[in-house]
């Protein structure tokens, strides 16, 4: 369904969860920055058509997509156009506007995001969803069988999301999408005033619940109000150090780590 | 919207077009016959079953935001149950219409409830003498089962929770929770309650929630933006999460921090009122997702007290 043959040789990750405000667009963004950093040539596409997060997490609001011979140039966020975005996020000509479109158009548009989008080479194509398993989901999932690596499944500890979480497991498993991991991101917020970690939303839920599905887990996010300001750079780069850093590099590094050992294995 | 299907071939006249069925673009449409007979001409049957059913309920309140994970449920449920406790006379109902992502039995403590089915239709899960719930959660096998979907087959479960549940004589507050999103789902409950008669009270209001943080702001500017579009009045915007307090050294901080000035800046800019920033607790948070009844247990809670004016203002507005 992927247009070029050379995305075919990339490796497609999508990244999942049933659950809302979790920090999927979080997680995509840094991975996409994190294997930028590592020199491998990135696609970053945001399906998310009613609430496009990427453009802003990048710092790339008001940029427009070109049309080229090819198709549909994407934005990129590096001088070096090693970073390569797709939102519909940069088709809206007004921060107010919003997409209010049934599933049928919701599909179409996601078909054209898959065929149109002239990637050039990719090491990675790393692919960020809405909430739930619907539309959006079917629709990548059918037009990637087959092309697509894995999903990386996003949670929070709390029970609330854990519960919607599951419901993604099984659409997984029905579908047929192999299971890269599980990250628990808002794992725990550190008081800027005493230092004192505080489980927010409680904590240790997505490890428990990737030691009970046998997923592989791929390491616990702390909450930092600085991730949500850093634009110009991966947070593992920008704030090196702090242990969001650290947990963001852990989860990366796993991730690569089991990616390879898979494809050796096949 | 409109009459024309939005997988229709190009050039669709239209279902309630004198041309419905008769013009060269109908040609290999499934739908032609039909359109042709004019059986598809004339309004949707089943806006009127969910009329006669709702006609009984005087204030239908959707708690939308175009954002996930904002506090959208949680807020709906405190609403729901703040609502029952002030007046035992009323009577409230919460739908939880997301269909995908069900919260609601949890947060209910009505986990392992089920719905019956009766002559007057589905029977919903009273959590209170006064509070009524349905959920899709109630009709699934397994908490684990995934409802994998496509928006017509979620538009037609929704069409089903407004014409077919049971909520008795009479309700004064329908609270909608919904997913995040401007799609099917808010697509489907708007067409349905919201009157498309200029001048007519339908009763339809809605409450925005958001967090501080600018992902949820603009996500919740485009879904003012839906409410303006498809009719439906804004009561106002409610910011969620606005602060945190330590519970070791009691040092309020923010964690989603208000890179532009956060809810009330939104509601500024959108020309909507500001209902107020409800702080972040942890342990009522925690009870909530274990489906305790916190107004009774933590009544003395910052956020509880910060929820309780901002009920007073929506029961002010509507």
């Amino acid at each position: 369904m992927i247009r070029e043959d050379k995305v075919l040789q990339s490796t497609v990750i999508l990244v999942l969860s049933g659950k809302g405000g979790v920090g999927k667009s979080t997680v995509s963004t840094q991975l996409a920055l994190g294997l930028r950093e590592k020199d491998y040539k990135v696609g970053l596409l945001d399906i998310d058509l009613c609430g496009p997060s990427i453009p802003h997490l990048l710092g790339l609001e008001g940029s427009a997509v070109h049309r080229c011979p090819e198709g549909w140039v994407p934005v990129y966020a590096d001088k070096e156009q090693k970073l390569a975005v797709m939102s519909i996020g940069f088709l809206l000509s007004d921060r107010k506007e919003s997409v209010i479109w049934r599933g049928p158009k919701k599909t179409s548009m996601i078909k054209q995001f898959l065929q149109d989008v002239h990637w050039q080479e990719l090491d990675y194509l790393i692919i960020d969803t809405p909430p739930g398993t619907s539309d959006e989901h079917i629709t990548v999932v059918e037009n990637l069988a087959g092309i697509c690596d894995g999903a990386v499944i996003v949670t929070t500890p709390q029970q609330v999301a854990l519960e919607d979480v599951r419901k993604e497991l099984s659409f997984c498993k029905r579908t047929g999408v192999k299971l890269l991991g599980i990250v628990e991101n808002m794992s725990g917020f550190v008081c800027p005033n005493c230092t004192e970690c505080s489980n927010i939303f409680s904590t240790g839920g997505g490890k428990s619940l990737a030691e009970v599905t046998g997923i592989p887990f791929l390491g616990a996010i702390p909450i930092d109000p600085k991730v949500s300001t850093a634009r110009n750079g991966s947070i593992m780069g920008q704030m090196s150090g702090t242990s969001v850093a650290k947990a963001f590099t852990h989860v990366l590094d796993t991730l690569i780590t089991n990616l390879e050992n898979a494809e050796k294995e096949s | 919207m409109g009459d024309k299907p939005s997988d229709a071939p190009e050039h669709c006249p239209g279902t309630e077009s004198e041309n419905a069925g008769k013009v060269s673009a109908c040609a290999g449409c499934p739908n032609q016959n039909v359109c042709a007979s004019g059986a598809a001409r004339g309004p949707d049957p089943s806006v009127e079953l969910v009329r006669a059913r709702m006609s009984g309920v005087k204030k239908k309140l959707f708690v939308l935001s175009g954002k996930g994970g904002v506090g959208k449920s949680t807020f709906a449920n405190l609403l729901a149950r703040s609502l029952a406790a002030r007046s035992p006379d009323k009577n409230v109902a919460l739908l939880d219409i997301d269909i995908c992502g069900p919260s609601q039995p949890r947060m209910m403590g009505a986990l392992n409830e089920q719905v019956h089915q009766s002559g007057s239709g589905w029977c919903p899960v009273y959590v209170e003498e006064n509070l009524a719930l349905m959920s899709i959660g109630f009709l699934l096998g397994s908490p684990d089962d995934a409802v994998i979907w496509r928006g017509p087959k979620k538009n037609n479960m929704i069409k089903q929770f407004l014409s077919e549940v049971d909520w008795g004589d009479s309700l004064d507050y329908l609270i909608l929770d919904t997913p995040p999103g401007t799609s099917d789902e808010h697509l489907s409950a708007t067409s349905y309650l919201v009157s498309r008669t200029p001048g007519e009270d339908d009763g339809a209001r809605a409450i925005l929630i958001t967090t501080p943080a600018e992902v949820s702001i603009a996500d919740v500017r485009r879904e003012a933006t839906f409410c303006k579009r498809v009719g439906l009045k804004v009561v106002g915007v409610v910011e969620n999460m606005a602060t945190f307090v330590c519970p070791h050294c009691k040092v309020t901080s923010e964690i989603f921090p208000r890179d532009s000035g956060g809810g009330e800046k939104l509601s500024e800019e959108m020309e909507l009122p500001f209902l107020g920033s409800v702080p972040l607790d942890p342990i009522l948070a925690r009870a909530c997702d274990e489906g305790q009844d916190v107004l009774n247990t933590m009544a003395d809670s910052p956020t509880l007290l910060a929820i309780s004016s901002i009920v007073d203002r929506i029961l002010a507005a509507v």
